[in-house]
């Protein structure tokens, strides 16, 4: 029993945060926001980030989940608008499991957009972008050809379409690879969220240890560092459960689903409650709409339920445990 | 990472499993928090200990097999699987042996940690006072020196077991000169020594858990004292986040918690309101979570790094989880939340947990001093 990244693992991930944060600044977030399509997924595809699931014959650095939990992570931290986890964790792989090898191709090095989903909608779709959708145990693709109707979203900086899917051709792919895509996109999204909970606590902290009221920085008081320490406190005891289900994905353990479940459930949670305590301390300046706060809380409303939300993935944990339905 | 058991590992599992099923008593013993319950639990501990299985993890010359740490974890989950009784033996072992390992003389560990391990000699914590709880440093009883070793006198309060216990161990201000942190000496001593009186009395949940200590001056030998004199609140402090210590207390039990509310649910659930599966779930969750994140830190203990804040995070979660864990128990069962029972019992317990071993509000100040680097509040 060994429960650490190796040094490899970790030096990758050190060299993708320092790139992202570079290249993803919270200007570009706010910029998604005005519908400036920022340069994210050529930069992404560079880092090897879209690609990071697929076998080296279409492009890809055929990582395992777990050698790339952490790319994103850091992809949460920064809040990246694009959908990274749709596109690497779940898009990308289920297209070379059904022979798709030009699109997946496509996918590693930037040159197509993608979307997933397992419902009518996607997230960040666009005339060209080519959407994967999981039904059941199927999965079709649709190439979506004219710009389509965006919803009235409250993450603006993470647009959604509502699409017709009658014109999707189905994927050749079974129901077993199916179903690993949607853990997967739980998994990965699940250390997307534990990244945004973190960043939006880094900044909480930051903010408390400057602003002062009675005479003193508010980072003093018991009242708000309570606040950030029970929220820290759910997203450290998170991410266990995230790289432990990105280990059981890679491995097929026979309980891996649920423990992406597990994950998933946890850091929806986690995530939610360290946006709240990030509200809360920084008061009405995190309540301005200029200020960056709001842009990663948003985040992790709209990431919470991507993928299933948290009442969902214990509805999963409660059936495996055979946990009878009350009335 | 490798999340599977070494051969080594696996052997060992099956043999702690083995004994335990051979050996486990079929009917739960009377509370070790009781006089009579607590002779049952000495008895239980010596069987332990014949076994070599009651300090798993010290080395061999006193009374352990030099275990792992991940090997420790592997005892923990199959001692509370198997339903074992609670270590009344746990003060010592846990928060005393470890500071001795780090402070104690050869001649203090070779005379007190084999005792401890056979259970002859059973530890009581003496470190609040009526006026030291949180405020740990603001400690009064005194130590005065003598000729060959030192006078005690003041009160110790909230000492669990300390009733049924041979042993005390605490902090006593050494030089009378001293505030706070400094001047406090850690000392060691026989509770039927002249001039120490044992006061039991009881605790929320009606067991007699309690005692205080009056300390008359009592004399003690210069070898009663850990470490070096008048460094007492260092040698508490590093060993009281100790990784084998409270702070990070074994998964297992709330494995082993979680595991029987499930059962609990799947027994009574049919009958009760459908938003009590979804806490279920999240009880079992929560542990399992907290079993992966331990994996994490006895790696890195296990790598040589030591244990900073990361303890007081612990500490927080499992306390205010076992909480969580029991408040769904108590819901399932409903009106039968109202009867003596196992649950109640174990209720009333992890409502203990966020106070002792340093209460919530003191780690949350921990952590949001050393993790987060916030001001000191006040």
């Amino acid at each position: 029993m060994r429960f650490a990244f190796t040094e490899e693992q970790i030096a990758l991930r050190d060299g993708f945060r320092q790139a992202l944060l570079r290249a993803c600044p919270p200007e570009a977030v706010r910029a998604a926001w005005d519908g400036t399509p920022g340069p994210h997924w050529t930069t992404l595809a560079e880092l090897g980030a879209l690609g990071a699931l697929l076998p080296e014959e279409v492009g890809g650095l055929s990582l395992g989940l777990l050698d790339a939990v952490q790319l994103f992570e850091a992809a949460g931290e920064v809040a990246v608008p694009i959908p990274l986890v749709d596109a690497a964790a779940v898009a990308g792989p289920l297209l070379v499991a059904g022979g798709e090898f030009d699109l997946a191709r496509a996918l590693a090095e930037g040159s197509i957009r993608f979307a997933a989903t397992r419902t009518e909608r996607i997230a960040y779709g666009a005339a060209g972008t080519v959407a994967v959708r999981l039904m059941g145990g199927c999965a079709s693709v649709l190439r979506i050809e004219d710009e389509p109707d965006l919803e009235d979203v409250v993450d603006q900086g993470r647009p959604i379409a509502r699409l017709d899917w009658s014109a999707a051709k189905d994927l050749d792919v079974s129901a077993a690879e199916v179903f690993g895509a949607a853990d997967r996109g739980a998994v990965a999204t699940s250390a997307v969220l534990v990244g945004l909970g973190k960043r939006l606590l880094d900044m909480t902290v930051e903010y408390v240890k400057l602003r002062q009221q009675f005479g003193k920085p508010i980072g003093a008081f018991q009242a708000v560092q309570h606040q950030i320490v029970d929220a820290l406190v759910n997203i450290e005891f998170a991410k266990p459960l995230v790289y432990r289900a990105a280990h059981s994905l890679d491995h097929r353990h026979p309980e891996a689903s649920i423990h992406a479940s597990m994950a998933k459930a946890m850091a929806s949670d986690a995530a939610y409650g360290a946006a709240k305590a990030a509200l809360q301390c920084h008061g009405a300046m995190g309540y301005s709409f200029e200020y960056d706060l709001h842009l990663w809380m948003k985040r992790v409303w709209a990431l919470g339920r991507a993928w299933g939300d948290a009442h969902e993935h214990r509805a999963r944990v409660a059936d495996h445990l055979n946990l009878p339905k009350g009335v | 990472m490798d999340l599977n058991w070494t051969p080594e590992e696996q052997a060992f599992r099956a043999e702690v499993r083995g004994w335990l099923e051979a050996n486990v008593p079929p009917e739960p013993l009377p509370s070790g928090d009781t006089a009579k319950g607590f002779a049952l639990h000495v008895e239980w501990e010596k069987k332990l200990h014949s076994a070599r299985l009651s300090v798993v993890s010290w080395p061999e010359a006193y009374g352990g097999r030099g275990a792992s740490l991940m090997e420790w974890l592997i005892f923990e989950e199959e001692y509370y699987r198997a339903g074992a009784p609670n270590r009344v033996s746990q003060n010592g072992i846990f928060l005393l042996a470890p500071t001795l390992f780090e402070y104690g003389t050869d001649a203090q560990k070779a005379s007190i940690l084999p005792k401890m391990a056979a259970a002859d000699e059973l530890w009581a914590q003496a470190w609040s006072e009526p006026g030291a709880g949180s405020d740990l440093a603001g400690v009064a009883a005194k130590a005065r020196r003598v000729d060959g070793g030192w006078r005690l006198s003041g009160q110790k309060t909230w000492c669990t077991r300390a009733s049924f216990c041979t042993h005390a161990f605490g902090l006593f201000r050494s030089d009378p000169e001293s505030k706070r942190h400094r001047g406090l000496t850690y000392f060691m001593v026989p509770l039927e020594t002249e001039g120490v009186t044992v006061r039991g009395f009881g605790r929320l949940d009606g067991d007699e858990g309690f005692a205080e200590l009056f300390f008359d001056d009592a004399f003690v030998p210069d070898d009663a004292v850990i470490g070096e004199v008048d460094q007492g609140w260092r040698v508490a402090m590093t060993t009281a986040s100790s990784e084998r210590g409270l702070t990070l207390r074994s998964p297992g039990r709330f494995l082993a918690t979680a595991d029987r509310l499930a059962e609990l649910h799947r027994m009574r659930g049919d009958a009760r309101p459908s938003g009590l599966r979804d806490r279920v779930a999240q009880a079992h969750i929560e542990a399992e979570a907290y079993r992966m994140a331990t994996f994490g830190v006895a790696t890195k203990i296990a790598d040589g790094t030591a244990l900073g804040a990361e303890s007081s995070l612990n500490k927080l979660f499992w306390s205010e989880m076992d909480v969580r864990t029991h408040e769904v128990a108590m819901d399932l069962l409903g009106e039968d939340a109202l009867l003596e029972n196992d649950w109640t019992k174990g209720f009333q317990f992890a409502l203990a947990g966020p106070i002792y071993a340093g209460t919530n509000e003191i780690q949350r100040n921990v952590v949001a001093r050393r993790v987060l680097g916030l001001p000191r509040s006040g």
